[in-house]
């Protein structure tokens, strides 16, 4: 047998998590540095899976079967296609950055130090999300999926509740002593609360279809069963598959978040720290758009073409919906949020395209939205914790005082409005293009959205960066080193690939290439060749 | 020799990456880098130049392919570059004219703390505009395309801490935005169309497809050309752009970013000549906003602001030219050319006067100048008699042909309408920049103390500033000639642009005799109504029509109520409708299937972690279950 690799980079960070755990309190940097440390072993294990991985081979490779429930034909069955280790990549990669951007985050306070903060806990449950996420990623078995899936909720919901933000939105720094803190901690208990009952409801829906489907297909097996859909072995009344196909969207669909079903998001990045919102939005909601390819559109191909033109109308609605209300925040961090809220519409556009360029692009913009949001989303924390408020009118002349910082935080904004030459730039144009060629008027309308994504990182841009300088960011320090550790790279990785994306698209391309066959449609042609 | 092609970009994009990324270090020599880079690619556009010269006329388009940019199932876009005669024709202008800039900001920018950056968005925007002219396919140039408008976005609010420049930065960058849409959705449409977006195979299969769908492209090519280039109905960001330093404005918001519709639409050609409708379009556009830009620029205090309409309308030439066709491209880019001497030079000597005048702008508190600053008035003298087109000048060869060929534009009443407005814009130019000039450098001196005391001391500027306005002042008044001896600078384009001899409706001695009395006319009116009396300090009330042409003829009151009021409403409306409705219809359905809003507000109520825990429980419930039973 040979080694057990998908296992072993599901396996590290979870270990990691454990020994991060157990480390006594008064050893707290030793935590800090130990999750670190695991994190890496995992990134590496990423990239040996990545190397091990031939794009050109089977679909699912590094494949891995024990039989764990006999009497529900449950088995513990991993597996990868190049979308799967693509996004592997990206989760092994943003964990170490949220590592060392959150360094500080679960300090003890300094005002109240006998307040009780468990700095390992905060990262040992990062390293349980990873753990989680990417077991998901690799999980061919629907009842597996199913509980990592939901499992990922608990860490998730003690991350966002437990480690807020101490910068509350409503109330400036100076009055954070008193009883803000209070009304904080409610706040973000609420959007805590709020995170999870979304979810689970989304989960609760899923697991009936899960339960249905094992009715229908007596296991639990995602090859077997699309096997048997494709030869026709197994064949679903269209009703049965419809139902089933809602089943498992709704929670995809939350997870994503598709609107309407978005608001749990805004409240969720809002109220977490920078960081755990960079979790969220660029690590744990991918598991939904992934699974939306991996497991709606294989497992019911008709189903998922019959709901393509309302789900092309809700992925719009998100687009431009989620880009104005980007506009009217007052909140940095909840206009990041409503941010990828539209971001989050265009993978979805592209994935129910049903085109070769819509759903490699989909898939490439899954990747880039993490990269950009991450560098975004963690220049605003730090921004955020100099000056103790996430309110924008807070800031002003940033830029002059900490140029560095401000520079990067540019790029991100720039990353986020998709400007040639950066990454998302590829993905977004690519997503357009794939939805264009089968459905031009919903090409035309989200092409809107590059106008208003212009118009709500500038406007972040200009008020909090330019202008003559507030008095309370005069002092405002520049980048620390840690800081800049977190945000170069990234930044870096931005300009690579948009300048050279063959790596990912080499990789992604035939997955999608299996995918439109599972669904069995064909590019369309254009026109002059069409015409011949 | 085609390798070579890649070094255009690299250079300056290399200025850009070590003079942004460099750190303080670099401050103090990092202008030299700058410069140095950007006469590298000059150095390296002259000697493709000359090897492109000693082919024959048919063959001298180079072609270098450097990697496969996005390669995705049935799309392919790719880093490769064309540099054919109209792409060297734009290498030229811009490293020319560029570095020149760059030699001139080396004086301009010299008391400014952040003169590194300045040069390192220089090369950037140097590195993209190359981009922009030698990318051969269609989404490579889109690529140069947004590049120049972010070097446009942080050179105009290059002085960030003035609100002012800010939001003119933002406003330019979002109505460039608008244009984009339109270049992203005709790729869009190319790709639909023709299976690709490369030059090649695009422009040579437009017979393939229907005049619909290559109207379709054109408009929306017309549309991206409008933002880039300032064009009726999205030319509002130009005049705010004078809030960059102005080395800026003569090198972006004049001689080279602000033409690039130009190049779109010419390079297009072969789209634009298949659908006549899209060209009239482009006529329409362009005829329109040389009259706007005119008349805009015959309002204004602000030297900039003058130049700047004035700008518009001479971009507005460019575009009618292109609009007409084979009779119309080469004049077109020979106008770009010429344009780019003088008008960069205008702006260079504007640049000049505030330079000596602490900074002001207000051409009423100039006045007789020329004995305080000679060679800035000569040279500014002469782009001035270039740009009303002085018979003889470079501006006279260039605009004279466009007004001929808009007299061509058909035998009717159409020929008469566009040849007529051709006309009564040059009469306008004459009238605004005979103005310009009597304001600033002629009459009686009209500055007085500011507020702190300091008078200005006028002064001449130094070396490194007079020498590049000298440079370009000699391409204003020489380039048109050279470039009209033996149609050399037609004959040069025709195998990129094709070539027709345009009929106008009237013969062309009467249109060259209109044109020289119509600029007679203009030019005297102005010294009529500014050199015969004295120039009020404080702008007098004005007619309607000057006192809208002030406010750029209420492009902004227009944009204001429609854009941003209505803007506003929506997005506060829907924020709220977001915060009551929609989270208020989830919860309630969700209510409907099983009380949980009830559970809700008990869990708000600091019941969230038991409820946690009991989900923890319920999960390990179930996973103990599926173990029990496997058991049994």
């Amino acid at each position: 047998m040979s080694f057990p690799l998908l296992t072993a980079t599901a396996a590290v960070p979870a270990i990691g998590a454990i020994v991060t755990a157990a480390v006594p309190s008064a050893r707290r940097t030793a935590a800090k540095w130990l999750a670190l440390l695991f994190s890496l072993a995992t990134l590496l294990l990423a990239g040996v899976v990545g190397a091990r991985f031939d794009p050109g081979g089977d679909r699912y490779q590094l494949t891995e079967s024990h039989a764990w429930i006999a009497d529900f034909g449950v088995r513990y069955e991993l597996g990868v296609d190049g979308i799967g280790v693509a996004l592997i990549g990206l989760t092994a990669l943003l964990i170490p950055f949220i590592i060392l951007a959150g360094w500080h985050d679960a300090d003890p306070y300094e005002t109240d130090s006998k307040r009780w903060r468990p700095t390992q806990g905060f990262f040992a449950l990062i390293l349980m999300v990873e753990a989680m996420v990417i077991l998901s990623f690799e999980a061919t078995d629907v009842f597996l999926f199913y509980v990592l899936f939901e499992a990922m909720l608990i860490p998730m919901y003690f991350l966002i509740g437990g480690f807020g933000d101490r910068a509350a939105a409503t109330q400036p720094a100076a009055d954070a002593a008193g009883g803000s803190d209070e009304k904080a901690a409610a706040q973000r208990s609420y959007a805590a609360v709020k995170f999870l009952l979304y979810n689970l409801v989304g989960g609760l829906i899923m697991l009936a279809a899960v339960i249905g489907l094992y009715v229908v297909a007596g296991n639990f097996s995602l090859q077997e069963i699309a096997a048997a859909r494709a030869s026709g072995e197994l064949e679903m009344a269209t009703n049965t598959e419809r139902l089933l196909f809602l089943g498992f969207f709704f929670a995809f669909a939350v997870k994503a978040p598709l609107w309407p079903l978005h608001t749990w998001l805004p409240n969720a990045m809002g109220e977490a720290t920078a960081p755990v919102a960079v979790l969220i939005t660029a690590v744990v909601d991918k598991v939904g758009t992934f699974a939306m390819l991996r497991f709606c559109l294989q497992l019911f191909p008709e189903a998922s073409k019959w709901a393509t033109p309302v789900i092309l109308v809700l992925a719009l609605i998100s687009i431009v919906y989620g880009a104005l209300l980007a506009v009217g925040q007052r909140d940095i961090k909840r206009l990041v949020a409503y941010a990828s809220i539209s971001h989050f519409g265009f993978i979805i556009m592209g994935i129910f395209a049903m085109t070769s360029q819509g759903q490699s692009g989909a898939t490439l913009y899954m990747i880039n939205h993490g990269i950009s949001t991450a560098a975004l989303m963690l220049v605003a924390g730090f921004l955020i914790s100099r000056r103790g408020s996430r309110l924008i009118a807070d800031f002003g002349g940033v830029q002059k005082v900490a140029p560095v910082l401000a520079g990067t935080f540019l790029i991100g904004s720039l990353a986020t409005l998709s400007l040639p030459g950066l990454a998302p730039f590829v993905s977004e144009f690519l997503v357009l293009v794939g939805t264009f060629t089968r459905y031009p008027v919903v090409g035309i309308i989200a092409t809107f959205g590059i106008v208003l994504a212009a118009l709500y990182t500038l406007v972040l841009y200009q008020r909090t960066m330019t202008g003559p300088v507030k008095l309370e960011v005069a002092k405002m320090p520049d980048l620390r080193v840690r800081e800049l550790v977190v945000v170069a790279p990234l930044i870096a990785l931005l300009i690579f690939l948009g300048v050279y994306p063959k790596p990912v698209t080499d990789l992604v391309n035939p997955a999608v290439g299996h995918t439109l066959s599972d669904v069995q449609k064909k590019d369309p042609k254009p026109e002059v060749e069409a015409a011949k | 020799m085609e390798n070579l092609i890649a070094l255009l970009v690299a250079a300056p994009l290399l200025g850009a990456a070590v003079l942004l990324c460099g750190g303080r270090r670099l401050d103090r020599g990092g202008h030299w880098i700058g410069t140095l880079l950007a006469v590298v690619s000059f150095a390296v556009g002259v000697l493709l130049f000359t090897d492109m010269l000693g082919k024959d006329a048919e063959h001298r388009a180079l072609h270098q392919s450097l990697f496969s940019w996005i390669p995705v199932e049935g799309f392919q876009a790719d880093v490769a570059f064309q540099l054919d005669q109209l792409s060297m024709t734009f290498v030229l202008l811009i490293t020319g004219v560029g570095s020149l800039i760059h030699v001139y900001s080396i004086g301009y920018m010299e008391h400014d703390e952040r003169r590194r950056r300045f040069f390192g968005y220089l090369n950037l925007f140097l590195a993209a505009m190359l981009l922009l002219v030698i990318a051969d396919n269609y989404l490579l140039l889109y690529v140069g395309w947004e590049g120049v408008g972010l070097a446009s976005y942080l050179l105009i609010g290059f002085w960030q801490h003035k609100p002012s420049a800010a939001t003119a930065a933002k406003k330019a960058f979002l109505v460039n935005r608008v244009g984009d849409m339109g270049l992203s959705i005709a790729i869009m449409l190319m790709f639909t169309t023709f299976g690709t977006f490369a030059f090649g195979p695009v422009l040579e299969s437009t017979a393939d497809t229907s005049e619909g769908m290559l109207t379709a492209i054109g408009l929306l090519l017309l549309l991206a050309a409008c933002g880039k280039s300032a064009q009726v109905p999205l030319q509002s960001w130009l005049g705010d752009a004078m809030e960059g330093p102005t080395p800026v404005s003569a090198l972006i918001h004049a001689a080279t970013m602000v033409t690039a519709g130009v190049y779109l639409i010419t390079r297009s050609g072969a789209i634009f000549n298949a659908a006549p409708d899209a060209q009239l379009a482009v006529v329409i556009v362009g005829a329109v906003t040389l009259l706007f830009g005119a008349i805009v620029g015959c309002a204004k205090d602000d030297i900039k602001k003058a130049l700047a309409g004035s700008t518009m309308s001479q971009i507005g030439y460019m575009i009618l030219a292109a609009g007409l066709g084979p009779i119309g491209y080469a004049f077109a880019i020979m106008h770009l050319v010429t344009h780019g001497f003088f008008k960069a030079g205008l702006f260079l000597g504007a640049g000049s006067v505030m330079h000596g005048m602490n900074d002001e702008v207000d051409m009423r508190k100039y006045g007789g100048l020329r004995k305080y600053m000679p060679v800035t008035f000569v040279t500014f003298g002469l782009g001035y008699l270039a740009i009303i087109g002085f018979p003889g000048l470079s501006g006279f060869w260039s605009k004279d042909k466009i007004i001929e060929a808009a007299f061509a534009y058909d035998d009717g009443i159409r020929g008469w309408i566009f040849g007529g407005v051709a006309l009564l814009g040059a009469g306008i130019t004459a009238f605004y920049m005979t103005r310009v000039m009597i304001m600033t450098f002629f009459g009686e001196k009209r500055w007085q103390p500011d507020a702190d005391g300091n008078e200005p001391h006028p002064h001449e500027s130094p070396k490194s500033m007079t020498i590049p306005m000298i440079v370009l002042a000699f391409g204003s008044v020489f380039a048109g000639g050279l470039f009209s001896l033996n149609e050399s600078f037609v004959k040069w384009l025709e195998p990129v642009t094709q070539f027709e001899h345009p009929h106008p409706v009237i013969s062309v001695p009467a249109i060259t005799a209109s044109t020289v009395v119509v600029l007679l006319l203009g030019a005297a009116l102005a010294y009529v109504m500014y050199g015969r009396k004295p120039v009020p300090v404080t702008a007098p009330r004005g007619s309607l029509l000057t006192r809208a042409a002030r406010r750029d003829l209420l492009q902004d009151d227009f944009n204001h109520v429609v854009l941003v009021r209505g803007g506003e409403h929506l997005t506060r409306s829907l924020v709220y409708v977001d915060h009551t409705m929609v989270d208020g219809v989830v919860n309630g359905t969700a209510a409907g299937f099983g009380g949980l809003s009830g559970r809700m507000r008990k869990l708000q109520n600091g019941f969230a972690r038991s409820y946690a825990v009991s989900m923890f429980g319920g999960t390990a419930i179930l996973i103990a279950a599926t173990l029990l039973m496997r058991a049994v």
